[in-house]
This record gives C-alpha cells, structure tokens and sequence, in this order.
C-alpha cells in the first residue's frame, strides 16, 4: 500500500502528536459545550395545586411551565408536555374538539396525549408526578420519552 | 517613475499573490466561470465587515439580543441599513456558493489535481450554510427561535448519537440563552476564523492547479492579468455592491415578534435553505430523511471525482453535446417526477394506512424510496439505451436529479405550503 510506505517513524511521531492534540482540544470543546446545560435550571418540583381543584375529564393548562395536567375519567392524573413530538413546536389543547393540536404541522393527540394525526409518531412526553398532602407535584425537569400511551403511566391519589 | 507608476506597481504586486501575472485568455472569458468564486470571496468580505459592525450594537442575551436589533432598527443612523446588507449577503452567498458547486461539477472542473479542491469547497460550502444558520437566531423574533427549534429538533432523529447531538448544539432540551451564547460565538468568531482558513487553502489550490479550467487546453494564448483580469473583477464587484445596497436600502431583513416559547406560529419552517430537507421528513420515515438519504448523497458527492474508469473531459462544459441533451433531460423528469410524486403523496399514497401490521420504517421509509429510485433508474437506463450516455454522463444526470430533486422540494416547502403545512394552503 502506497499510504503506508510514506509514512516513516518520524511522520508517525508526528501525526500521532497532531493527533493526540487535536483529539483533546475537540474533547475539551465538547466538555464545555455540554457543561453549560444545566446550570440554567431550577431544580425544585411545581407545586400543581390541590387534588380537590381539579375536576374529572378536563384539561388545565399550565403554559409557563409547558404542561397540561389532564385529570382522567377514573380521577388519575397526566401532566403531559407541551412538546410536539414531531419537531418540538408548542402544542396547544382544544376545549372544543378536546384534543391537542400542533400549530406547526397538524399533528393532533388526544388527552392522554396518543397521536391521533401525523406527522407526530409518538405520544406526547409526560412529567413524573407525586402527590403529598393531596397536593399535586409535578417534576417539570424530567420529560419522560413514551412511544405510546399505556395506564401504568396514570398516577392516582 | 512616477507617483501613479508606483501605485500601480504595488497593486499588481498585491494581486500577483492571488494571480499569475498572465492568464490564459479563455480562462476569464465571464460565461467560464460567472465570476461565482470571487462572489462568493467578496461577499465573504462584506459580511465580515458588516458583521464586525453590528456587534457593536448586538448583545447575545435573552433579554438583549431582541431589543438589541429594534434598537439598531430605529436608533441607530442607518443601523437598518446596516442590518439589511449583512442579512441579504447571507442569504445570497448561500445561493452564490451553491451555484459556484454546480459550475464546478458541471463544466468538469473537479477531477485529477482538482479533487483536493472539491472537498475543500464541499467543507466551505458546509460553513457557509453554518455560518447562515448560526446566524440566523441571533435576533431572537419568533421567526429564528422556531426556525431553529425545528432544526435542531430535525437533528434528533439522527439514529443512536441525534439525541445527544441536538442537545449539545443546544446546550439542553430547549433553546434558551445557552444556545444563543454559543451560535453567537460560534457565529461571530469560530466559523469566520474556521473560514479564512479554509477559503486561503481554496483559493491556493486553484493556483496550484494552475488556475480554473478551459474549454479547450491546447489553445495557449496568455493575456496579462492586469489589466484584463482586474478590470472583469472591478465591474463585478462594484455591480455587485451597487445592486445589494439599493436591495437592502428597499428591502429589509425579516423581523417578527419577539422569540416566545409558549406559542409557535403556524406554519413553522426552518430556514428555507433547509427546507428540502423539511418537506423530505413529511414523506419520508424521520431515519431516511435525515440521515440514510443525506449521507448517502454526502458520500456521492465526496466519491465524484475518485471515480475509476470514466473518461472526463476536463472543462468542458456538461461533458460533451450528448452531455448537455441528458441533463437537460434529467432536470425535465426530475422536477415533474418529484413534484407528482410530492402531490401524490400528499393525497393519495398512504402505504402506513394500507398496511398498518408492517413497521413504519418500511411503509414510510422504504416504500417510498423505493418509490423514487425505480423510475429514476429506469430513467437513467431509457438515457443509456437512447442517447448512448457513458459513465460520466450518467454520473452528471444522477447529479442532475438529485440537485434538482432538493430544489424541487425546497419550492414546494417554502412557497407552496401555508397553514398547517397543507399544500397549496
Ligand atoms: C464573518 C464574520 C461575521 C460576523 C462578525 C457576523 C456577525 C453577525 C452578528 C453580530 C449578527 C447579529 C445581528 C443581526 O441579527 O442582524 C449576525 C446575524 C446574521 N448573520 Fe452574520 N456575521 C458574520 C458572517 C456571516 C456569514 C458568513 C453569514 C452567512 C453565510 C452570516 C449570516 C447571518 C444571518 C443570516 C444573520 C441574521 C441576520 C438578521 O436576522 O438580521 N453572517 N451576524
Ligand atoms: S412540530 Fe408539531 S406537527 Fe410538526
């Protein structure tokens, strides 16, 4: 092989060195670029309200937050993310046709966020929630990723 | 000598760094090159000195960066001005490099000692694109914060490393002051420097080739540089800053509101340049669309002129007459193709309906694609077997119909869809 002829130990030596060097500059950029993350967060869980403020089959919206808490039949709770799945624009729920809809590209999903209109494939992501003191906690840090709406994801007072 | 002498003299000796002191004659005739590189260099320029000037009012935060360009806008003494020249030599330079790698490509200047070139000009035709979209969410309106909320968001269906990678270049699950910080300086120091460099190695490559390639190689007639060269490139350049600056004096840089999380305007779209890619992920499984399809062109494109056993006429245009008729060909079935094919699946084609026990990834992604490859090879068999077309030939239509495909899609996704993406809306 041609490649392999033209190198002798001293342009090994060399690149190895070249190498080496720039492998750890990438690396050390990489590192910066992912350090800055977190460092903008808050770190505390919302506080949603009390259980007894919301009422069976509705969906309330707590925008600033980019959740909607929807409060099923059976009184379990969702708190789905505002979050198209498709490419991240901001959905918003419809009281009149009682579902989600995507201003961006018409993906719809329904209340337990399963996609009801592509071009979304996957269902809403969800928040974990506990609730205390029949107080409702929302984890608005931890998007929990779902391909599909199962009732283990349901919390119950 | 005289003062005037003296002056001339240091010019000429300024510009021999960039060129022979002769030419050859047909090496500057317009219509060989249309001036696309130089363009390209001195729009380059322009940004850089604009750009200089608007960090001077620029501040990359949250709460700044929007009421920092209102304020250039209204404040400052043709601060709009200013804004508007940065912002269409942007979007022009992409259009001018882009068309710079179609006249490379089609008048066979890429290949032998011009390979070197051709991946450096792919690399600078990567930053260009960079350098627009780091660019483009620094005023912070809803316009760029969606645009890039879009695109990072397309990044994320890269299979396995998309996740992480949108992230890094966010610098977190969303956008957020992090992410503008970091493509301010990536757009206002990294990439400009990242570019003199790999624009002086472009520029010195061609040299070392022995500048761009001619129609006919045994024809020698040298013309002096200066000033048969220099004079060409001052009226280029002068028309061409005369036209921007009566442009950006009549036209200004898009503004929207500003950037606001909770609601994303409808439709969404990224930067048009990337909205080849946009209307691709509404027909295509996200895996194909984003990755399997653009690396492959990628490789494509690198591969071109390491290709063994094709003949190649260098410089000469569209290789040859035949040449010429098969591209023509090629642009004719590709935009009418690609643009049925867009409608059809848009209304009729719904293989994921059909057959919905099937995985996605074959009725969104597969199927489709096959949809699209058949008839093109059968295409390219129908330019093989009528018009007797040689590797190379087949290597410019393929070419062709890629090209031509993403100009397709980048029409149809930016001008045709309106609300809720619907076609013709
Ligand atoms: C070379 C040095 C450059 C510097 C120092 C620079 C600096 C800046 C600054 C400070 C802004 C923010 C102000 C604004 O948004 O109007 C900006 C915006 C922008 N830049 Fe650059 N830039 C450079 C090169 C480029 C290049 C090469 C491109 C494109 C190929 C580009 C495209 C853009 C775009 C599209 C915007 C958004 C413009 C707008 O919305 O007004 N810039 N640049
Ligand atoms: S981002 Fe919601 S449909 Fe595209």
């Amino acid at each position: 092989m041609n490649l392999i002829k033209k190198i002798t130990r001293r342009s090994f030596i060399k690149r190895s060195i070249l190498t080496i060097l720039s492998l750890e500059l990438v690396y050390v950029f990489f590192n910066l670029l992912k350090k800055s993350n977190d460092r903008l967060k808050p770190d505390n869980l919302f506080e949603a309200g009390k259980l007894d403020l919301f009422e069976k089959n509705r969906v309330y919206p707590f925008s600033s937050r980019r959740f909607y808490l929807s409060r099923l039949e059976d009184g379990g709770f969702l708190a789905i993310s505002t979050k198209c799945t498709h490419l991240g624009c901001t959905v918003q729920f419809s009281n009149n046709e009682g579902k989600f809809k995507c201003p961006c590209h018409a993906s719809a999903f329904n209340k337990y966020g399963e996609v009801l209109a592509a071009p979304a494939t996957r269902a809403l992501d969800i928040y974990p929630i506990t609730i205390q003191n029949d107080t409702i906690l929302v984890d608005t840090e931890k998007p929990v990723k779902r391909t599909k709406y199962e009732s283990s994801q349901i919390t119950y007072a | 000598m005289s003062n005037s002498e003296i002056e001339k003299k240091a010019i000429t000796k300024f510009l021999i760094h960039l060129h022979p002191v002769n030419v050859n004659a047909q090496a500057i005739k317009y219509t060989r090159t249309f001036g696309l590189g130089g363009i390209a260099a001195l729009l380059f320029v322009i940004l850089f000195l604009t750009g200089i000037l608007l960090r001077f009012a620029y501040v990359p935060s949250e709460i700044g960066a929007y009421a920092s360009i209102t304020y250039l806008q209204q404040e400052v003494l043709f601060g709009q001005l200013l804004r508007n020249t940065h912002f269409w030599s942007g979007m022009l330079l992409v259009i001018v490099s882009f068309l710079h790698l179609i006249r490379v490509i089609y008048s066979q200047s890429i290949y032998y000692e011009r390979r070197k070139n051709w991946l450096y000009g792919l690399l600078l035709m990567f930053l260009v694109i960079l350098s627009n979209f780091t660019g483009y969410l620094l005023p912070w309106d809803q316009l760029a914060y969606w645009a890039v909320t879009i695109m990072t968001n397309m990044m994320s269906y890269v299979p396995l490393i998309g996740e992480k990678l949108a992230t890094i270049v966010r610098g977190g699950a969303e956008l957020n002051e992090g992410t503008l910080l970091r493509f301010y300086n990536l757009h206002t120091g990294l990439l400009p420097l990242i570019m003199v460099f790999v624009m002086s190695i472009h520029v010195w490559l061609v040299r070392k080739s022995k500048g761009v390639t001619v129609a006919d190689s045994s024809k020698k007639e040298m013309v002096p540089t200066n000033p048969q060269l220099v004079y060409k490139e001052i009226v280029v350049a002068l028309a061409l800053i005369l036209l921007l600056t009566f442009f950006s004096i009549f036209v200004d840089a898009p503004l929207q509101s500003q950037a606001n999380p909770l609601v994303s305007p409808n439709p969404s779209k990224s930067p048009w340049y990337f909205m080849g890619f946009q209307e691709l992920l509404l027909h295509l499984h996200p895996i194909f669309s984003i990755f399997i399809v653009p690396l492959l062109v990628t490789a494509f494109l690198i591969y071109i002129p390491y290709m063994k056993d094709v003949h190649v006429n260098v410089g000469v245009w569209f290789h040859s007459e035949n040449g010429k008729k098969i591209t023509i060909w090629s642009v004719v079935y590709a935009a009418v193709f690609t643009f049925l094919l867009i409608v059809a699946s848009e209304y009729l084609l719904k293989f994921q309906l059909w057959m919905p026990d099937l995985s996605l990834l074959i009725t969104t992604g597969l199927l489709p694609l096959v949809l699209y490859l058949v008839p093109s090879a059968l295409f390219l068999y129908v330019m093989k077997q009528k018009l007797n077309a040689d590797k190379t030939e087949l290597i410019m239509s393929i070419v062709t119909i890629l090209l031509t495909g993403y100009i397709v899609m980048t029409v149809v996704g930016s001008l045709m869809r309106g609300q809720n993406m619907n076609l013709f809306a």
